[in-house]
């Protein structure tokens, strides 16, 4: 293949990319710009999700678009229980101390990851794509359900704009978000939103999962990568900013995409981990953040 | 001679002017009382001179050196010393080591790594804990100490670093009338040697203390003079004195 | 940190220094080698300490020092030839490098920022070995011929791979780092760096350029995670990309954490602890690092000071 049809192959790729990663990075920058903690576990709710997807499929046996529509009734509802309990059994006695949280979140990493691994086993296991049909274009054929995922995340993270800038939902987490007490004062009942946009993050995590689990497989470690990116992502749009997140997103899955398929994909992680680490230091607000006084 | 001298020095915050366009200037030796109603950006404006902050815009000069942009600690270098409004010492270390802390600064600057011989460090040390009189609680951990005497530490620590000039912010805040008068004491022998810039609430310390006054209202300098003529200035007890 | 303690710590630290000298004439085979990697770990331990417990700088990222000074060390050895002793100062001088050239980046930023930092830079050390697996063959690794561990100092041979020699310079390093850290604690330098950690601001407005502190802090603890890096590549002759991993650097931070956050011999007390609780859960299963986690997680809930803190508060108010 050329470079064109290689490019192309690359964008597409990097749109879907995107398009997942909005959605998982989407959770944790709601996390941060809320609680005001970084939940480094953010990628095994991700992993989760598809881990959950896989159980549906398997009740369900040969249907896989039954499969795949439980798995994503299922999933946001067994994941946030999941992240609810955290939050409410460990976040919460230690008050969302930051330096805390982020230590805690490693354990719970290491606990949530080493449980999947004793229950679900070390392998990669596959899902099928609820509904298989090719995009034939003139250099490549091109899996349908691809589409499906972009379409898919595009009208979530529609409604969650949605309910975030037009519902009162949104408004509460919005005063939460910028005065806690003040928020507290006028009867907002500030932990139990805490513990809903924790379970909130996650269930936007565990959703991409199940998109995305036909396409890869569902494997007990398959939540680093997301969670490097969403990172990523996070950082450079701006911790707290939204729009910034969803902008960032395009760029890095676009040009993760893109560096993988021309590169390799450890030299795109490597240019990623150091993106982060520069950008924390000499632009923390982000590309799109505020800079705070 | 001119110590310090400010020029058009302004911060804002987000919109408001703290401190809009000071031009300030202090002579050597004096004691200079800086007043004004709360919120007149007062301590906006000495965390400016000390270098807590940074300027919006403005320049600071201090014996003639342009220092707006010298970061905190070297400022401290060329003497200029600040004491804490909210009483910020080292709560979990004891008295001594509170201390220790400013004078092995202060010797590291002067004599570099052979100025902290440890007897030297410590007869130093000691004998700054002896000028405010809290030598007997040398090894008290400084967190279990009545607040005047944290008070007093805080200002012993800033005495360690052989100050040129001595900030201090609201340095009788909930000190009891005893302490106040010892205080006093203590800032006349300091201001022997040092020049001192007081923010005060207490009118009777200013008029006792200062040669001169600085009246400050929403940002900017209302009036400056002796306490006499500020006391008879019209504007300044219309925002102010109201007496 | 007054004066009036001296004997009692003396005692205390000497004595246990002595006590693992001893140890070695009564293990059998097995922990005799265990002991020898737990006194390499706690020295990297110890220095890790003096970053977190005493400078009060949360790293995520301490394994990209001790991985320094294993591939400094290793790689010199097998591919240049370097005797042992060299090796080791080479791979120490990496671990203090690395920490300096890190730290003028990292060292700009603080709290959460700065755990994200120094967590993303050992990530992309971790990688980078990865990437270069011609020289460093990656995840493999490498393994040290016996030739290369081996010493002559003319009058006698020091060989890395025998255990006594193992065990006694593992014990030497140890107690470097050790009494190092004591040294650091009395010295106006430590007092400097405890200053730091308790108010940083007030510090600033005494007159200390911090960022130059907390750079001498990382450069100090990055030596010894160095050296324990170093000698692990020459004693144990593998040198491989998992020792650069997270893992590394969240174990180190569990040692700690469990031994006492800013205790001398807490970082020993948590190495042991774990070495021998993960040995123990990896005969039952493979899912080891459950405990990892769990361990975590309990710890920063119920007992954030860890176990020589808490004795510290509860009955013994002079352990440094």
């Amino acid at each position: 293949m050329s470079l064109g049809p290689h490019l192309l192959l690359a964008l597409l790729e990097g749109t879907v990319q995107a398009f997942v990663l909005a959605l998982t990075a989407l959770g944790l920058s709601l996390v941060f710009g809320v609680m005001r903690v970084v939940n480094v576990a953010h990628g095994t709710f991700f992993m989760l999700g598809a881990v959950v997807a896989w159980f549906c499929a398997n009740l369900v046996g040969d249907h896989p678009t039954l499969g795949f529509l439980l798995a994503l009734a299922l999933s946001p509802i067994v994941v946030g229980s999941i992240a609810a309990l955290c939050d409410v059994l460990v976040l919460r006695p230690l008050k969302h101390d930051p330096e805390a949280t982020i230590v805690a979140t490693i354990g719970l990493l290491y606990i949530l990851e080493q449980g999947t691994l004793m229950t679900f086993g070390p392998d990669a296991r596959p899902v099928e794509p609820p509904i298989q049909f090719r995009l034939l274009f003139p250099w490549f054929g091109y899996a349908g359900y691809k589409l499906v995922v972009v379409g898919a995340s595009a009208l979530l993270l529609l409604l969650v704009w949605v309910a975030l800038k037009k519902m009162r939902i949104g408004l509460v987490m919005r005063a939460t978000q910028f005065d806690s007490e003040t928020a507290q004062n006028f009867g907002v009942p500030v932990e139990r939103v805490y513990t809903g946009v924790f379970a909130l993050g996650a269930m936007l995590a565990a959703i991409a999962g199940v998109l995305v689990v036909p396409v890869q497989q569902a494997h007990y470690l398959m939540g680093q990568d997301p969670l490097l990116l969403s990172f990523i992502v996070v950082i450079i749009g701006g911790l707290g900013s939204l729009r910034g997140t969803l902008a960032a997103a395009f760029v890095i899955g676009l040009s993760d995409g893109v560096i993988s398929v021309f590169f390799s994909p450890t030299l795109a992680k490597i240019l990623a981990t150091l993106a982060v680490a520069l950008v924390l230091v000499f632009r923390p607000q982000g590309l799109f953040g505020a800079r705070q006084a | 001679m001119k110590l310090l001298s400010t020029s058009g020095l302004a911060r804002e915050f987000g919109g408001i002017k703290a401190v809009d366009g000071v031009n300030f200037t202090l002579e050597q030796g004096e004691i200079r009382a800086i007043i004004g109603p709360n919120g007149a950006g007062k301590s906006t404006f000495v965390s400016l001179v000390c270098g807590r902050i940074g300027p919006s815009a403005g320049s600071i000069e201090f014996e003639g050196r342009d220092i707006t942009t010298m970061p905190p600690w070297r400022r401290v270098g060329l003497g200029i010393v600040y004491t804490f409004q909210i009483t910020s010492i080292f709560k979990n270390l004891s008295c001594f080591d509170n201390v220790a802390l400013a004078v092995q600064s202060k010797l590291l600057r002067e004599h570099g790594l052979r100025g902290l011989h440890h007897r030297r460090l410590r007869e130093s040390t000691m004998s700054t804990l002896e000028l405010v009189g809290l030598h007997p609680l040398s090894h008290t951990h400084a967190g279990t100490l009545a607040y005047g005497h944290q008070r007093l530490l805080e200002v012993a620590m800033g005495l360690a670093l052989s100050p040129k000039l001595l900030i201090m912010d609201e340095p009788t805040q909930g000190l009891a009338d005893s302490e106040i008068v010892e205080f006093c004491r203590l800032t006349r022998s300091i201001a022997e040697s040092a020049t001192v810039l007081l923010i005060e609430h207490n009118m009777s310390v200013v008029m006792e203390l200062a040669d001169r006054i600085t009246v400050m209202n929403a940002g900017s300098v209302l009036a400056e003079g002796t306490p006499q003529e500020i006391r008879r200035n019209a504007d300044v007890q219309a925002a102010y004195l109201g007496a | 940190m007054t004066r009036d303690n001296t004997k009692p710590l003396l005692l205390l630290h000497v004595g246990l220094l002595l006590g693992l000298f001893l140890l070695q004439f009564v293990l059998p085979a097995y922990h005799h080698t265990n002991m020898t990697r737990i006194m390499l770990l706690a020295a990297y331990a110890t220095g890790y300490n003096i970053l977190v417990g005493y400078t009060g700088l949360l790293s995520l990222g301490h394994a990209m020092f001790f991985a320094a000074g294993l591939y400094g060390a290793g790689m010199a050895a097998q591919y240049i030839g370097l005797n042992p002793a060299a090796a080791l100062l080479l791979g120490i001088m990496c671990g203090a490098g690395l920490a300096l050239a890190a730290g003028l980046v990292a060292l700009r930023t603080a709290g959460v920022s700065f755990m994200i930092v120094t967590l993303m830079f050992a990530q992309a050390s971790y990688l980078l070995i990865l990437y270069f697996n011609d020289y460093t063959r990656g995840d493999e690794g490498i393994l040290l011929s016996e030739s290369s561990r081996r010493l002559d100092l003319g009058w006698a041979t020091l060989d890395f791979v025998q255990p006594t020699v193992r065990y006694n310079l593992a014990l030497l390093v140890f107690a470097a780092c050790l009494l190092g850290l004591l040294a650091l604690l009395r010295s106006p330098l430590g007092r400097v760096l405890v200053a730091i950690r308790e108010n940083p601001e007030r510090a600033k407005l005494l007159g200390y350029d911090i960022f130059r502190y907390k750079l001498m802090a990382l450069c100090i603890s990055g030596a010894m995670a160095g050296s324990a890096g170093a000698c692990f590549a020459l004693m144990f002759g593998y040198v491989g990309a998992t020792y650069a991993s997270i893992q590394y650097s969240i174990l180190v931070l569990l040692w700690v954490l469990l031994g006492g956050v800013g205790t001398a011999i807490g970082p020993l007390v948590g190495t042991v602890l774990m070495f021998y609780l993960v040995e123990t859960a990896s005969d039952y299963t493979s899912s080891y690092n459950l405990f990892v986690g769990l361990f975590l997680v309990l710890l920063v809930l119920f007992f954030p000071r860890g176990i020589v803190g808490w004795l510290r508060d509860r009955a013994v108010p002079w352990l440094p």
